[in-house]
């Protein structure tokens, strides 16, 4: 009986659970959908599953704008601004994390309070130096951007895995007689990598699709997925197949790349207050 | 512990990160100061000076501004409500026992993870369109008439398209904290006879309230910033229906070459996010040192 009600329970949940599910993800379904059709028929809606499908907007995309332009901007850009960003945070983070002085609590909460700082707040003054040293639509110029951008986050993401790191681990490894290169080697870095990997990742995200100062500093040379597709809101005419497809390659590799780390997403954004 | 040495190597290591955020935060801040206070048009370089406070007299005179700032504070309070009281729903329901959970998480947090530009086009041309788009075709199908949703609603639509793409980092963030929640005070309620309500108000609420505090904090610092779904949806319009104030300076400094009234608008936007963000850090240092 009561296995019964429990089980009668869970397919109305699941039910439930999917309706919403699908909902929610609907919009990239059907962006996914409409780019296996011909303009024509991707907004015929009362046919739109008895219509041919083709993959010919895929190809359109390459050859009229030059997709893989774009995506290797994308590419270059985020991991450029990461790996930029971790090379200053690294040290930082880590000793905050391991040798706190009376100011790190408010050393920290500085940087969280740069992230405050609107954008528009220093558009212009950053529009105009751009202009004069020649860095508007240049990658170096945006990576540059991104990364001081997420700068405070990786820190703060960085500090947040390194605290866990037991310190005891260290002080037993150095009684055992292990070097500071051994300790390194051995003990620090296999512990500090996967906080390093998910920091990466998200913020390859979180890089990849910043959309203020990619639409603002670039056009064309160094121009991004984001910017891509805006290009792509011109009010006249209907291209929604060609839309969908470009939607979908730009989308794709990020929506992997953030399937896989969804278990560290939340601890990582939320900077530790969540696990 | 730390001796004199690793003290001194510590602050080395952390002077790069702070220099070079103090640069990037200071120079452009006082840039835009002295912008703000100059007569400064890039289509007429030849008239310039030293106009003290006029750029901030228009600036906030204007009737685009209060409109923006209206704008900017709807647009925060409206997405942060949807996102949390449909995060906590959405999260009460994953939290179920459920077949395909695993899909089920990946299809709910997918939109996180889309580029604004991508899901405001996607959602201003196949969504909402008012002729083609599925909401039209949803409308007619049950014989109303289809609504021009970024014409006639542009500020509740910039919501919605917003909404849509935090709901999943809300749910995402309240569903691990549900499944934090100890097992065994959720059993003991039960055997004390409370019922869902209850056990709602007075043991889960709570349990969540750390979580909702950091969604507050993460949500606001990015909402204050939305540009990228107004750019590509309504521009802002009709007339300024949809300007929020990143949106105004866009217009005064990109469009208009107003670099000195556009700095005057920076300078404001930089001291109402501080404002803010006064009582956001407090909240979530008392939080974090928990």
């Amino acid at each position: 009986m009561a296995r019964e009600a429990t089980i009668q329970r869970k397919i109305t949940v699941t039910a439930a659970a999917w309706v919403v599910a699908l909902v929610i993800f609907f919009p990239i379904l059907w962006t996914i959908l409409t780019s296996f059709k011909s303009e024509g028929d991707a907004i015929n809606l009362s046919h739109f599953f008895s219509t041919p499908w083709t993959i010919d907007s895929y190809f359109e995309v390459q050859s009229r704008s030059d997709y893989f332009h774009h995506f290797f901007n994308s590419v270059i850009i985020s991991i450029g601004s990461t790996v930029l960003a971790l090379l200053f945070s690294i040290p930082a983070a880590w000793s905050m994390a391991f040798a706190p002085t009376s100011r790190t609590r408010d050393l920290m909460m500085w940087m969280l309070s740069t992230k405050m700082m609107p954008a528009v707040g220093v558009l212009v003054p950053i529009y105009l130096i751009f202009k004069t040293l020649g860095l508007l639509d240049n990658v170096w110029g945006i990576m540059s951007i991104l990364m001081l951008m997420n700068l405070p986050i990786v820190v703060w993401m960085l500090y947040t895995y390194f605290k866990e790191i037991p310190v005891d681990i260290l002080e037993a490894a150095r009684m055992d007689g292990a070097t500071l290169g051994k300790e390194l080697v051995y003990v620090l870095v296999p512990m500090a990598v996967p906080g390093i990997a998910s920091t990466m990742l998200l913020n390859i995200i979180l890089a990849w699709n910043e959309a203020f100062w990619t639409l603002n500093l670039t056009t064309i040379n160094a121009a991004p997925l984001t910017a891509f597709i805006a290009s792509y809101s011109s009010p006249e005419g209907l291209f929604w197949a060609k839309l969908s497809a470009a939607s979908t390659l730009a989308i794709a590799p990020i929506l992997v790349l953030g399937w896989i780390s969804q278990r560290q997403l939340v601890r990582g954004l939320t900077f530790g207050a969540v696990k | 512990m730390a001796t004199r040495q690793t003290r001194t190597l510590a602050r080395f290591m952390v002077a790069p990160s702070v220099i070079i955020l103090f640069v990037w935060m200071i120079v452009p801040l006082v840039l835009t100061l002295w912008y703000s206070l100059q007569r400064y048009n890039l289509l007429h370089p030849d008239r310039g000076g030293f106009v003290w406070f006029r750029n901030y007299y228009f600036f906030l005179t204007d009737p685009d501004f209060v409109q923006a700032i209206g704008n900017t504070l709807i647009l925060v309070v409206g997405v942060l409500v949807i996102t949390v009281v449909g995060g906590i729903l959405l999260a009460l329901l994953l939290d179920q026992p459920v077949w395909g959970q695993g899909i089920v998480r990946l299809l709910v947090i997918a939109p996180f993870f889309v580029m604004p530009t991508v899901s405001a086009l996607v959602w201003k041309n196949m969504l909402m369109h008012p002729q083609y788009g599925i909401l039209a075709g949803i409308w007619s199908a049950f014989g109303m008439r289809p609504v021009a949703w970024l014409t006639d609603y542009p500020l509740f639509s910039v919501i919605v398209i917003t909404a849509w793409e935090w709901l999943p980092f809300a749910t995402l963030i309240l569903l691990t904290a549900l499944q934090s929640l100890d097992e065994d005070q959720k059993e003991a309620s039960e055997m004390d006879g409370a019922n869902f309500i209850n056990r709602f108000i007075y043991i889960i609420l709570p349990h969540l309230a750390r979580a909702v505090t950091v969604i507050i904090l993460i949500e606001t610092i990015f909402l204050l910033g939305i540009f990228a779904e107004i750019f590509v949806t309504t521009q802002g319009g009709p007339g300024s229906a949809s300007t929020n104030l990143p949106y105004l300076i866009y217009v005064q400094a990109l469009l208009n070459y107003d670099v000195g009234g556009a700095s005057a608008g920076g300078v404001i936007a930089v001291i109402l996010a501080n404002i803010v963000a006064i009582f956001l850090i407090r909240i979530v240092g008392k939080n974090l040192d928990a």
